[in-house]
């Protein structure tokens, strides 16, 4: 079979949704776009707990800790998850720690921002885990096998973490006024980096669509942040808080909210490493990597001697 | 082949913009090495054993101690079986149309290839 009598194949099997497992044959640029897309997810999983890690010593409560740890913990697995899926096609999980850790690889921008205070545990929950949901929903379809299948996992796990979240708000939005304000504050803060999750606008791009017709992505980012917005207008009058955006606004022609301009320049700043926290956080994942050396090897280590031990009973 | 791709999407952040910085206290480090393991999990007794995905530890015992962490956070499973994936032999979706085509002229195989009077009911 020729190089074009393959790609046809490849995306006929696409076009009739049957999914692509890791043995099968693969253009170069669709193993590449997943295990970049899929190892970045991974990324931000693990990145992603740094700033929840910030606040489990401080949580208000026993059950707010407990919930935190749980959320936290999740977000480990999911990384893992993440992990062994980018590793079917062809990569180490020390290349992509590597990558990580030197900063070649990215995550997701919205974990450079600071978790200030206990409200943003909230909002972040909220907003956060709300926007990365859209997303992981759309990618329980994806055509990649065990990419598909790892979202799967994930989005069934994620749901409390969004709850959570909102719940956390609702009982500040109920409290003193220093409490309600707090909540709004945090609000303030996440909502503008939270549209920025779903990446630049689709009219920045003019080539056609290859992630669409690999059926790695289903929805466009415009898709995805105006299905953002509708849910968060509606959802934010329960906490009676506002966003803070004078230009959101129900348009009743177009059935969706209006909403104001995202500042780019501050999205690709902090994309490349200018946000508030970037250093701090690839600082504390190279201190936790290499604070843990002496664990991996000593692990190694006893597994080798213990398995010399067995040879020897053996024989 | 080159296809290049020019849209960006949440969690795909083109290289171009990576704008790479190293930290200084980056050192060069040896790999762990710890070999791959690929996890099934029993969700309840009487059913099988099904793959649940795979992980990384230094031996079997740490292998079914991180399953655990990692895919029965929530009592998905009451039995785990781990197998270091090196030793896991699979048949080559290359070969699937010839492999399997010996099955798909025997139609004669299933139940609803035999047309019985309405009278025999349940068989």
């Amino acid at each position: 079979m020729t190089l074009h009598d393959l790609e046809k194949s490849f995306q006929a099997k696409i076009d009739a949704e049957i999914k692509i497992e890791p043995k099968d044959w693969m253009p170069d640029a669709y193993r590449k776009t997943n295990l970049r897309q899929i190892s970045q997810h991974a990324h931000s999983e693990i990145v992603g707990m740094l700033p929840e890690g910030n606040w489990i010593t401080r949580a208000p409560s026993l059950k707010r800790k407990a919930i935190l740890i749980a959320k936290v913990q999740d977000e480990a697995g999911h990384g893992l998850y993440l992990y062994a899926a980018a590793e079917t096609l062809g990569t180490s999980r020390e290349q992509m720690i590597d990558d990580l850790h030197s900063g070649k690889a990215k995550y997701s921008s919205i974990f450079n921002y600071p978790t200030l205070t206990w409200a943003d545990m909230g909002a972040v929950g909220w907003l956060v885990d709300g926007a990365a949901i859209l997303n992981q929903v759309m990618l329980c379809r994806t055509s990649y096998g065990p990419y598909a299948r790892a979202m799967v996992r994930i989005c069934k796990e994620e749901s409390f973490h969004q709850r959570q979240g909102f719940d956390a708000l609702l009982v500040l939005s109920k409290g003193t006024p220093e409490q309600k304000a707090m909540c709004q504050d945090a609000i303030n803060r996440w909502w503008w980096p939270s549209l920025m999750m779903f990446g630049p606008k689709d009219s920045e791009s003019t080539n056609s669509d290859q992630s669409m017709k690999w059926k790695i992505k289903r929805k466009t980012n415009d898709e995805l942040r105006q299905h953002f917005v509708d849910m968060i207008a509606e959802q934010i009058k329960l906490l009676g808080m506002t966003l803070p955006d004078p230009d959101l606004k129900w348009n009743a022609e177009k059935m969706h909210y209006d909403f104001g301009e995202i500042n780019w320049e501050e999205f690709w700043n902090v994309v490349k490493g200018n946000g508030p926290c970037n250093k701090q956080r690839l600082e504390a994942r190279n201190k936790a990597h290499q604070e843990g050396e002496w664990v991996r090897e000593a692990a190694l280590a006893y597994a080798a001697k213990k398995a010399e031990r067995l040879q020897k009973r053996v024989a | 082949m080159s296809i290049r791709i020019q849209k960006f999407y949440y969690g795909d952040i083109p290289e171009e913009k990576s704008g790479a910085f190293m930290p200084s206290s980056m050192a060069n480090e040896a790999s762990s090495g710890w070999p791959l393991w690929e996890v099934f999990i029993r969700s309840k007794q009487g059913l099988d054993h099904k793959h649940a995905g795979s992980l990384h530890a230094a031996d079997a015992a740490m292998a079914i101690e991180n399953a655990r962490d990692v895919y029965t956070r929530r009592q998905e499973g009451i039995s785990i079986w781990v197998v270091e994936s090196k030793y896991v032999h699979a048949s080559n979706p290359d070969d699937a149309e010839s492999f399997y085509d010996p099955a798909s002229d025997k139609v004669y195989r299933h139940p609803t290839f035999y047309d019985l009077p309405d009278e025999v009911k349940h068989m």
